[in-house]
């Protein structure tokens, strides 16, 4: 790709600058899945996962298929996203009362 | 360069810039902040996706709720005055590797690929009403199920997160007996 055709798609954001945008999203939230010891910032890396997802939804929704079915999905994503930090949250407050750590790494027991 | 065009960068680097933040800070809490930002520069592109009816859902949800219970989990189990904020990190290289491997190969996919466009985008100046009709015809099914979910996420939340009673009156005559 030449520099000036780099340019012109570089002042033009369409479809592509969105999906690539984000796919840096996703990757920064599976690294935190993948690397970080405290439980609750794992749970951030899902929520930028899911975002990514989100903005793929929309982006198509508006680019490709001209109607708001991507957005609806979106809307159950971010429902389904509450309740699965509600629940995660509950989670990791019960781990904590039982072993008094969230670190990932330690909790290798179902119990005390 | 035209201000539309202008302000998508700044939204877009305002959501990785902060999302790299909320990924390699030491510190719990910054975080936790930093993802507010992210949220935020998304909440922008999605307004540029014309939906304008998420960005505001995406700054009520995920601003209002999921990042103060995100918080309040933060403070809930971290020591504050005792043992610092910070925590470290896993397998660092393997993580590396595969996460640059999953992300080149989404870049090259989504640059190369030639998606079909329809010819006309969305002509709607707002998406509210569209989307309460969709969402109470074609969609209702879902909806109904998502209240039910939503419903037992709360019920099991409650339910999961409250010590039982026998530790609250075990710990109650504990502190009796000081």
């Amino acid at each position: 790709m030449t520099f000036e055709a780099l340019t012109t798609w570089l002042a033009e954001p369409g479809l592509s600058h969105y999906l690539i945008l984000s796919a840096l999203l996703f990757s920064l939230g599976l690294f935190a899945v993948l690397t970080r010891r405290n439980a609750i910032l794992v749970l951030m890396g899902i929520e930028l996962i899911l975002n990514s997802a989100n903005i793929n939804f929309i982006a198509f929704s508006r680019y490709t298929t001209g109607t708001l079915d991507g957005q609806l999905i979106a809307i159950f994503v971010i429902i389904l996203a509450a309740a699965e930090a509600v629940v995660a949250l509950a989670i990791v407050l019960n781990i904590y009362q039982t072993f008094q750590t969230v670190n990932v790494d330690e909790i290798s027991q179902l119990k005390d | 360069m035209e201000l539309t065009v202008i302000l998508f960068y700044v939204f877009a680097l305002l959501t990785l810039a902060s999302g790299v933040v909320v990924v390699f800070s030491k510190n719990v809490v910054h975080s936790a902040f930093a993802l507010l930002f992210t949220f935020f520069g998304v909440a922008g592109l999605y307004v540029f996706l014309m939906a304008d009816f998420l960005a505001i859902t995406q700054l009520l949800i995920y601003v209002g709720g999921i990042l103060v219970l995100l918080l309040f989990g933060v403070m809930l189990t971290t020591k504050v005055f005792d043992i610092q904020v910070r925590t470290g990190t896993l397998h660092i290289l393997p993580a590396t590797v595969v996460v640059a491997l999953i992300a080149t190969i989404l870049v090259v996919l989504f640059w190369g690929t030639e998606w079909k466009m329809s010819g006309a985008p969305l002509d709607v100046t707002s998406t509210a009403p569209a989307l309460g009709e969709k969402l109470l015809t074609t969609y209702v099914l879902p909806f109904e199920i998502a209240s039910v979910v939503l419903v037992v996420a709360m019920i099991g939340a409650a339910m999961i997160a409250r010590r039982d009673r026998k530790d609250r009156t075990s710990a109650r005559s504990e502190g009796g007996s000081r």
